[in-house]
């Protein structure tokens, strides 16, 4: 590894570096001294057990989604739609949680994860079905899929889910079989952020190390050639986006069944987004999405004790987040025309696989 | 690997030569180690179409977008009106009263045709964009020149040809004399061919100049008045068009150099491994490009394809190899009917493919040399063992085949794309050949290979024939096939215009041939 290819892998570490530089021109024009800010930033998300629980609660429904994302990014695939599927995951969990009665937890937090998997799946199968056979861009189908998702589980806890006598929308206690188990006592981190890791490590391996990944890899990277290679490329683009929607799906099952123990209105304030910035930051590695997703957790976890304690608003944290993702985009753009420039292929490779059934180049 | 005839020396000083609209001298253009323009010299006589002939990666595109200000040549001058110029941009070019029509339109589909034509130049009545204005100034051209353009519509909803027309439109709008043509035909009907053929010689009759860029033989006997045929950056000849034949154009086309000195014994042909009939297929454009093709590939036998490019070769390839959809016909891979097998099948059942685009279907260029050596095997044993991927075999596969076949590489966890194009084709050969496969499509294998790469390559698919395999070589290079096929099938307008020992027939009527002048009954089999 050379240096220069050294320092493109971590881009996405100078991209959060920068931001973060930057981000203290944004403190000192809140009138406070960066230094401390952030310093109580990190003290807020790590150096007590209630900050590091916040920081827990945080990271696990960045972490689900921030996973499926990236797998579907692995396959070439933009999926936008991980707030959408987070809501159908909790939305599916919460059915099994609620009108599923007399299980023990063994088999009941599993079938409701289960359903919560199948839930966010389905809600992804639709644009991977528009785009294969109507050639539909998968980047506005799910975007707009979200809105479906958030708006009909409101309906639902608004009408035939909602707790009888409730002053907001939300739906009854789900059984407590179907409760996650808290891990560290008397705060609210739960065994999700538990599951997260088992498949964030689950996830790199079947990437890594297994034909189906190197086949999700392969359609990612060079449909065409995968293509030629005798990859079924439509079957193989329908799968990873199914198994980037469970992921998120999950994500949605780990907030109700861990966090809030029923199904809210409006219950994910934008995992699903988040969990964009955290693949692309994680280069859609999953082992790298670990690290995203905790970042982003214990900066969330942390903004409230700054805010708190310096009176710097949390909005900051957003800048910082928007600055990281706009200076690896902007550092993406500057690597690919080195590659333009150094290169010998003069042509993009083709990103669709609706193009990808053997076409010749003309000129 | 150069054509022998050198570039066409410079005529008599530009001084005095008040007939030319464009003088472009010794222009020479290089892209890294690519030598994309070898000294070009061209001149345009004003009112007459000039054709820029030549295969794709010729030259023609690059040295048009010299002329329009898209690169900086390395070294050469360009006169307009026999004044020195410097075209820094199309801005500059525009100015000289240069327009290019690229292959891509650059239209915005949802505006009108009027403001299509307007946009990103100065109002004449700022602040107004006065659209009545440019609308009548539109009519009035379309009306010149037969373009038959109607400045209100919509751009979205119009012909491909008609938004040709609309491009046109754009240049001389902008007072454009010098009209270059992108292969204008390439995306159009055959009507829609006709009618632009209408314009242009309106244009011309109008003392306009166009350069009409093509690597169709027919169109560019039709519309042209003198013709500059390029090959591998390089000027072949410039020639009035009067003075030519399709098969004199198709042989400087294709080239003629003699430099494989390729070992070759008889072939010992066996039974059919491959059995085309009647195949059609159809181009991307959706357009015949396989009008009905039958061949027979027999095992120990190399069967070259040969033919100027675009005339459904790579459309045959596909449709063998199961990647594109056969509209009609049949394929028979050692006597199974395969026609509506998927690509994995077919690849199972013995056929190898070395594509043309190395970049497109033949490599991932992200991935390691060693993934790229298992890309049609890393399921099944040994590279995939209980489930998971075997990466020590994986990589012990590639370093035996990175020694056999000789490929530069650091080591085989390198990307792909770091190699040369000669070991990045090595890579590929050395993937289809360890399948040991009993057909071998290999096509355009040494496109853009330097002697040795390309001797190297041509004799390993010896080898392979030797070996008992069934190789169809596809290629525009003439000399390679016939230097290394047993038999020659010459591929026209999707169609073949004969199967031929290549002893047999001499090189004016393979010209002949490859022009669709002179179409001969198949020789049956092999030697």
């Amino acid at each position: 590894m050379t240096i220069r290819t050294a320092a493109l892998r971590l881009l996405p570490v100078w991209a959060v570096l920068f931001a973060l530089l930057l981000g203290m021109f944004f403190v000192l024009l809140a009138g406070v001294n960066p230094i401390e800010a952030y310093r109580d930033l990190l003290r807020g998300a790590l150096a007590d057990v209630f900050g590091f629980a916040t920081t827990l609660v945080k990271t696990t429904p960045l972490l689900f989604a921030g996973l499926g994302v990236a797998v579907a990014l692995r396959a070439g695939l933009i999926n936008i739609g991980a707030e959408g599927q987070i809501y159908l995951g909790g939305l599916a969990a919460a059915l099994v949680g609620l009108y599923v009665r007399g299980l023990p937890p063994l088999l009941h937090v599993p079938l409701a994860m289960l359903a919560a998997f199948v839930g966010g799946g389905a809600w992804a199968l639709l644009p991977a079905l528009l785009r294969l056979r109507r050639g539909v861009s998968e980047i506005i189908t799910t975007l707009l899929m979200n809105y479906i998702g958030l708006y009909f589980v409101g309906a639902l806890v608004s009408g035939p889910l909602k707790e009888p006598g409730a002053p907001y929308p939300f739906s009854p206690p789900l059984a407590p079989s179907a409760y996650l188990p808290t891990i560290i006592a008397t705060t609210d981190a739960h065994a999700g952020i538990l599951i997260a890791l088992v498949l964030a490590v689950v996830t790199y391996i079947v990437l890594e190390h297994t034909p189906a990944g190197f086949q999700v890899r392969m359609v990612g990277a060079n449909p065409s050639a995968a293509a030629y290679a005798g990859v079924n490329v439509g079957q193989t683009v329908i799968i990873a986006m199914v198994v980037s929607g469970g992921l998120a799906g999950l994500g949605g099952a780990s907030e109700v069944m861990g966090l809030k123990h029923r199904l809210f209105d409006a219950f994910s304030p934008g995992y699903g987004y988040d969990a964009i910035v955290v693949a692309f930051l994680g280069a859609g590695q999953p082992l790298g999405v670990v690290a995203t997703a905790f970042f982003f957790g214990a900066l969330r976890s942390g903004a409230n004790i700054m805010q708190r304690s310096q009176g710097v608003p949390v909005a900051v944290i957003f800048a910082i987040q928007g600055l990281a993702v706009l200076f690896l985009a902007a550092s993406l753009a500057v690597r690919h025309r080195i590659f333009r420039w150094g290169g010998r292929s003069r042509q993009p490779v083709a990103a669709s696989p609706a193009q990808a059934a053997g076409v010749s180049d003309p000129e | 690997m150069i054509g022998r005839e050198g570039p066409v020396r410079p005529g008599p000083s530009p001084i005095g030569q008040a007939m030319d609209v464009l003088r472009m001298e010794e222009i020479t253009k290089r892209f890294g180690p690519v030598v994309a323009n070898d000294r070009i010299t061209l001149a345009v006589r004003a009112g007459t179409v000039h054709a820029l002939l030549g295969e794709n990666g010729a030259g023609k595109t690059s040295l048009m977008n010299i002329l329009y200000g898209l690169y900086q040549p390395d070294d050469g001058r360009i006169w307009v009106r026999d004044q020195p110029v410097r075209i820094r941009s199309p801005r500059d070019a525009i100015r000289l009263g240069i327009g290019m029509i690229h292959q891509q339109f650059t239209l915005v589909p949802q505006l009108t045709v009027v403001e299509n034509v307007v946009l990103g130049l100065r109002p004449r009545r700022p602040p107004f964009l006065d659209l009545a204005a440019a609308e009548d100034e539109i009519t009035g051209i379309s009306k010149t020149y037969g373009l038959d353009v109607n400045p209100r519509f919509r751009v979205m909803g119009l012909s491909v040809g008609m938004q040709q027309r609309v491009e046109i439109l754009k240049a001389l709008y902008r007072g454009a004399d010098l009209l270059i043509l992108d292969e204008p035909t390439s995306v159009l009907t055959p009507a829609e061919t006709e009618a632009l053929f209408e314009v242009i010689n309106s244009l011309v009759a109008d003392g306009k100049s166009v350069i009409f860029i093509s690597h169709k033989l027919e169109e560019v006997l039709r519309i042209s008045q003198a013709i500059t045929v390029l090959r591998r950056g390089r000027i072949v000849a410039t020639v009035p068009t009067t003075d030519t034949t399709p098969s004199d154009l198709a042989r400087m086309m294709v080239g003629r150099d003699v430099v494989f000195r390729v070992l070759k014994t008889p072939a010992h042909a066996a039974g059919p491994a491959l059995e085309v009939t009647d195949l059609r297929a159809a181009s991307d454009q959706s357009y015949p490009a396989v009008k009905g093709v039958t061949f027979r590939l027999f095992r120990g036998e190399i069967l070259g394809i040969a033919g100027v490019d675009g005339n459904g070769q790579a459309e045959l390839a596909e449709a063998i190899a199961g990647l594109r959809p056969v509209s009609a016909g049949q394929v028979r891979l050692n006597g199974l009917e395969v026609t509506s097998w998927p690509p994995k099948a077919r690849i199972t059942a013995g056929l190898g493919f070395i594509p043309a685009d190395r970049y497109r279907f033949g490599l991932v260029p992200d991935f390691t040399v060693a993934e790229n050596l298992v890309m049609k095997t890393f399921a099944a044993p040994p590279y995939t063992r209980r489930g998971f991927l075997d990466r020590r075999t994986i990589a012990e596969h590639a370093e035996s085949l990175v020694d056999q076949f000789d490929i530069r590489v650091h080591s085989v966890q390198q990307q792909a794309r770091e190699l040369s194009g000669g070991n990045q084709q090595k890579v590929i050969l050395a993937r289809e050949v360890s399948l040991t496969p009993t057909v071998i499509i290999a096509m355009q294998p040494t496109r853009g290979l330097d002697v040795g790469a390309s001797e190297y390559i041509l004799r390993e698919l010896i080898a392979q024939r030797d070996r008992g395999a069934a190789v169809l070589y596809i290629s525009t290079e003439l000399e390679e096939v016939i230097t290394i096929s047993d038999r020659v099938a010459v591929m026209f307008a999707g169609e073949l215009m004969g199967i031929i020992r290549p002893g047999d027939i001499s090189h004016a009527e393979l010209g002949l041939m490859m022009a669709g002048a002179l179409r001969l009954k198949p020789a049956a089999g092999p030697a």
